[in-house]
């Protein structure tokens, strides 16, 4: 008996005693267990060029992909609004795998609601569903804003939101002027950040074209101020508490529309907020009115720019600005658009970063890494790293299309560290594997999913991305501006030094390199 | 302080109803169906389960697919399970579960690993039979270790009118006899998780047991062979539940499904007992191997020491003196480790009270571990049971306890807040909710990342996390010292 009530034995090291041991090698037994030689070899064939080139070639099998479906990023977008509820309509347990995902990942509530659809919706549509669904949430959760979307399956049947939530209202679920933008985010069409741009696209239209024909639209009256979408970003609750920071010391008049900060990050003080900050309705509307409107992820925001630029804002749209160029293009695009000055303040930040990125280089100059995630994300991920003298060897997007390879493609072609560099648009984890294994990096750069590449690979990983499940509280801390460059920079540094430190610790053999100063 | 015993149903009365007067009419009359206070006499709680859940209320249930890819199939550790339809379902629950297995991912076992089709809207428009005619070549061409194949089905698959067992049969037929299970757990089917489990019961019946044919025996049969039915290793469960088995002289010929394996689905029917923990997800599978194969089975209960002692009583009981010396020899050996766990713990939770909102078997299983080290469940429901669940909960609490079936997140936290439990176990979506509020929480489903909480090694490991979910110094931070008020 290994267990102990002193010292109570977790499962990582209770299954490790002997009697746990002898009990998983007599289990094989029964198993029917591949024969160790057999395995072995097996084990040793997928590390080769020849299984590289068979799981390359795969054309309808996806294994371990890095994307989710578009209604993520729809209640993504929804809860950016203050007191918004979003509201899936279809069948109800993918909205309790949206509220687990984020929660998971954010460690905080998800509020969100389901129609609940079963097999007589599939039958008969889902009217009912959302004739009662809205009257009971809005008499729960007393919502002030209800943001529909669907799953695959209201989609597969045709369901018309437009239809049905207009005779929603007939029936009195929610009083005539109560605000339910809507928009359909298919499951089988592109991702996360579609169905982020789906909403917030829905959601604009709805303030600003008349509420599904409720209202007379609003007419645009120029302004100074400017608009800023975050995009789907883990890393949300720091990011734009960062850029408010930023706008705050340039003196900018601004709008965040989609403000998750607060959402996603309440404090444990007795009250459960349901809501807490989000985008003010009226903020929202009148955001309109803007001069400019300025997304940091273009490829998650796609629809909702051709949408703002078709009422006259002027955009600006990046890739998810990391780094001193990507922050100075940012802020100067800032400074250009709103007539602010960026302040000495900003340049002295800034002035810090470099000071930081020359200190260290050394360590990071020439690494090479793999790195995987959103198609905003590893673009401005790669250009920090082409920055930092780095070499970004694998850039992969699952849900990244041949306009972003492109994209990547010419970041790449711009710097002498970018050569031999290679872009993998629409590929996955299992082809990442097969990269890492015949073309190793130093470093791989992804979410918590990378765990398992590091495992098979031994590359060591670093967590940037989402979701992060295993790691705590990264989401605080901005990747944007000179500070979220800096924590990148060293996260970066801090994950070199370990594996360096770990690859010398063993004494008398290579402990001669385990220095203190590094 | 504290109250009666009616004093306390009187009190969850009224919370039941004033809950119930925030939803409009005909929501409240369906939810009042689902809410009860608990008559110590009565043969079942009083409440109505099973049902569709009302849309708009967030309901903490999921579907069907949940049930069969995340609880039944998934943690078959030798096959490659696809998620067919988008890629979402399949994203959501890879790897979430923590259904511990031996073996080397991606090589020989696949269960922490998202296997998915992928549908794009030509898939919706045209079918995605050839889709899934094509996966499985490349299946077998990359992972040819693997043992089966399963097919869970995503919503649209019965929605476009894919015929997924015709491609199944194709291909068993040109992998030589290949045990390929399509499955129809489509999420719209039935109320929630439930209908899932019962469906992927219901494709090992059809598609292992019938359709597989006979196939040489790996081992000998012996006297005491039993398998375990409804543990799928959540932080390794059924390891610490095997180790007992064992050690008191049975042979555990197969795990259903945790660190389970295709040959061991095969052979269960060589069992001479199916011990069975979670009965809501395999109580099916149970029955059809006692009609077919005359295989008795027996439900136990593998939280705390007293259910532990009872269920190792009650197993051995189908077997002879041998076993049954080995049960009393088993429970003897551990006794001094659970006299310690108790005499550490018992002091720091005596008399604390807590809610519970789980699914499958918990709800009602897990209130002998808290009596065990002194504490009370004062209110509990399940996410997916049927009535024959809350009729075996009678056995197990207490006149006046707080019943609710379904419960949504508006009546949870209504609950919990008049109640004033000193814990909640629950889920991963309701934990944030609870600690906001100041209130101490733990995962009932994952085990908050901790487990195994199951037989006697697992017991000391759930005391110690109870212990340190409710005596966490950080609950006494929550108010601001300067915060007027309480």
């Amino acid at each position: 008996m290994s267990q102990n009530a002193e010292k109570v034995l977790d499962h990582f090291s209770l299954f490790r005693s002997q009697e746990y041991v002898d009990m998983f090698e007599n289990k094989k037994a029964f198993e029917n267990a591949v024969p160790l030689t057999e395995l072995q070899t097996a084990v040793d064939w997928t590390k080769t060029r020849e299984y590289r080139e068979l799981n390359f070639a795969r054309e309808a099998l996806v294994v371990n992909p890095a994307k989710a479906c578009q209604p993520l990023g729809a209640v993504f977008a929804a809860v950016g609004f203050e007191k918004t509820l979003p509201f899936v309509h279809g069948s109800q347990g993918c909205v309790a795998y949206y509220r687990s995902h984020f929660s998971r990942h954010f460690k905080e509530p998800t509020s969100c609601v389901s129609s609940s659809m079963t097999e007589d919706a599939a039958v008969f549509g889902g009217l009912n569903n959302m004739i009662d669904g809205l009257a009971n949430a809005y008499n729960l959760y007393k919502p002030e804003m209800i943001a529909v979307s669907t799953t695959c399956m209201a989609e597969v049947i045709g369901d018309d939101l437009n239809a049905f939530i207009k005779t929603a209202k007939e029936k009195g679920s929610v009083p005539a002027k109560f605000d339910v933008p809507f928009t359909h985010t298919p499951a089988f069409v592109g991702s996360h950040v579609t169905g982020y741009d789906n909403t917030m696209k829905s959601i604009l239209e709805h303030f600003w074209d008349g509420k599904a024909g409720t209202e007379p639209p609003l007419v645009r009256e120029p302004r100074d101020s400017i608009n800023f979408i975050g995009g789907f970003d883990g890393y949300a609750v720091g990011n734009i508490r960062e850029v408010k920071r930023l706008f705050g010391l340039m003196g900018v008049d601004y709008t965040i529309l989609g403000d998750t900060s607060d959402v996603w990050d309440t404090p444990t003080d007795g009250r459960f907020r349901m809501y807490d900050g989000g985008t003010p309705l009226a903020a929202a509307a009148a955001a309109v009115h803007a001069r400019a409107t300025i997304s940091m992820q273009e490829f998650c925001t796609q629809k909702t720019l051709a949408y703002v630029a078709k009422k006259g804002h002027e955009v600006a749209a990046f890739n998810h600005p990391m780094g001193v160029a990507g922050t100075d293009r940012f802020l100067m695009e800032v400074a250009r658009l709103t007539g602010r000055a960026i302040p000495e303040d900003l340049t002295r930040e800034r002035g810090r970063l470099v000071d930081a990125i020359a200190d260290s280089s050394a360590h990071i100059h020439g690494k090479k890494f793999a790195l995987y995630g959103d198609p905003d994300l590893t673009l401005g991920l790669a250009g920090f790293l082409l920055e930092l003298g780095a070499e970004p060897v694998h850039i992969l997007a699952t849900n990244g299309t041949p306009e972003w390879a492109a994209r990547v493609q010419a970041l790449l072609d711009s710097s002498p560290f970018g050569k031999g560099c290679h872009v993998y648009p629409g590929r996955d984890l299992w082809h990442m594997r097969s990269l890492l294994f015949t073309e190793p990096v130093d470093f791989l750069i992804g979410n918590t999913y990378g765990k398992f590449l590091e495992r098979d690979t031994r590359t060591p990983l670093i967590r940037i991305g989402f979701p992060i499940f295993d790691r705590h509280h990264h989401h605080r801390y901005p990747l944007w501006g000179y500070q979220g460059a800096m924590n990148t920079l060293v996260k970066i540094l801090d994950k070199i030094f370990d594996v360096i430190d770990a690859d010398t610790i063993v004494p008398g053999k290579t402990d001669y390199s385990f220095d203190i100063i590094r | 302080m504290d109250l009666t015993l009616d004093e306390v149903k009187a009190r969850n009365a009224e919370v039941i109803s004033e809950a119930l007067s925030v939803y409009p009419d005909k929501t409240a009359k369906k939810r009042a169906k689902h809410l009860n206070v608990y008559e110590g006499d009565k043969p079942d709680c009083g409440v109505k389960s099973n049902i569709k859940s009302v849309p708009g209320v967030m309901t903490i249930r999921g579907c069907a697919y949940a049930g069969s890819k995340g609880v039944v199939w998934g943690p078959i550790k030798d096959m490659v399970h696809i998620s067919h339809g988008p890629v979402g379902c399949g994203q959501y629950s890879w790897a979430a579960r923590r259904n511990y297995y031996i073996g080397v991912t991606g090589v020989d076992t696949f269960v922490t690993m998202q296997f998915t089709s992928d549908f794009q809207e030509k898939d919706i428009v045209f079918g995605g039979d050839k889709k899934l005619d094509k996966i499985v070549d490349e299946i077998q061409k990359l992972f040819p270790l693997n043992h089966g194949i399963t097919i869970q089905s995503e919503c649209p698959i019965g929605l476009i009118g894919d015929d997924i067992e015709a491609v199944a049969k194709k291909k068993s037929k040109e992998y030589d006899g290949k045990t390929i299970v399509p499955v129809r757990c489509e999420g719209f089917r039935g109320v929630s998780q439930s209908l899932g489990h019962h469906i992927a019961n219901d494709a090992v019946r059809d598609w292992v047991f019938e359709k597989g044919g006979d196939k040489p025996p790996l081992f000998e049969s012996t006297p005491y062979d039993v398998a375990i039915i409804g543990d799928y290793n959540i932080g390794g469960d059924a390891w610490s539940s095997r180790i007992l088995l064992e050690e008191m002289g049975l042979r555990v010929v197969a795990q259903w499904s945790g660190d389970g394996s295709l040959a061991e689905l095969e052979n269960t029917p060589k069992a001479k007992l199916n011990i069975l923990h979670c009965y809501r997800s395999m109580n099916y599978i149970s029955r059809y191997m006692e009609e077919k194969f005359g295989i008795p089975w027996v439900e136990y209960n593998f939280f705390g020491p007293s259910k532990v002692a009872e269920s190792l009583r009650t197993i051995a009981s189908h077997f002879d003196d041998r076993i049954k010396e080995g049960a009393e020899r088993v429970i003897a050996k551990y006794q001094p480790l659970m006299d310690a766990v108790i005499a550490k713990y018992k002091p720091r939770l005596e008399g604390k009270k807590v809610m519970l909102y789980v699914g499958g078997l918990r709800p009602r299983h897990v209130i002998g571990a808290y009596e065990d080290l002194g504490m009370e469940v004062i209110g509990t429901g399940y996410e997916f049971g049927h009535n024959d669940d809350y009729q075996r909960t009678t056995h197990y609490v207490k006149d006046g306890t707080l019943i609710y079936d379904d419960v949504t997140g508006y009546e949870f936290e209504k609950f919990v807040d008049r109640l004033q439990p000193d814990l909640v176990g629950s889920g991963i979506k309701e934990k944030y909710v609870f600690q906001k509020m100041g209130v101490p929480f733990r995962q009932m489903h994952s085990w908050d990342y901790s487990g195994p909480y199951h037989g006697y090694d697992g017991f000391a490991i759930f005391a110690r996390d109870m212990d340190m979910a409710i005596n966490n110094p950080v609950w006494g931070l929550t108010r601001a010292p300067w915060s007027a008020g309480q």
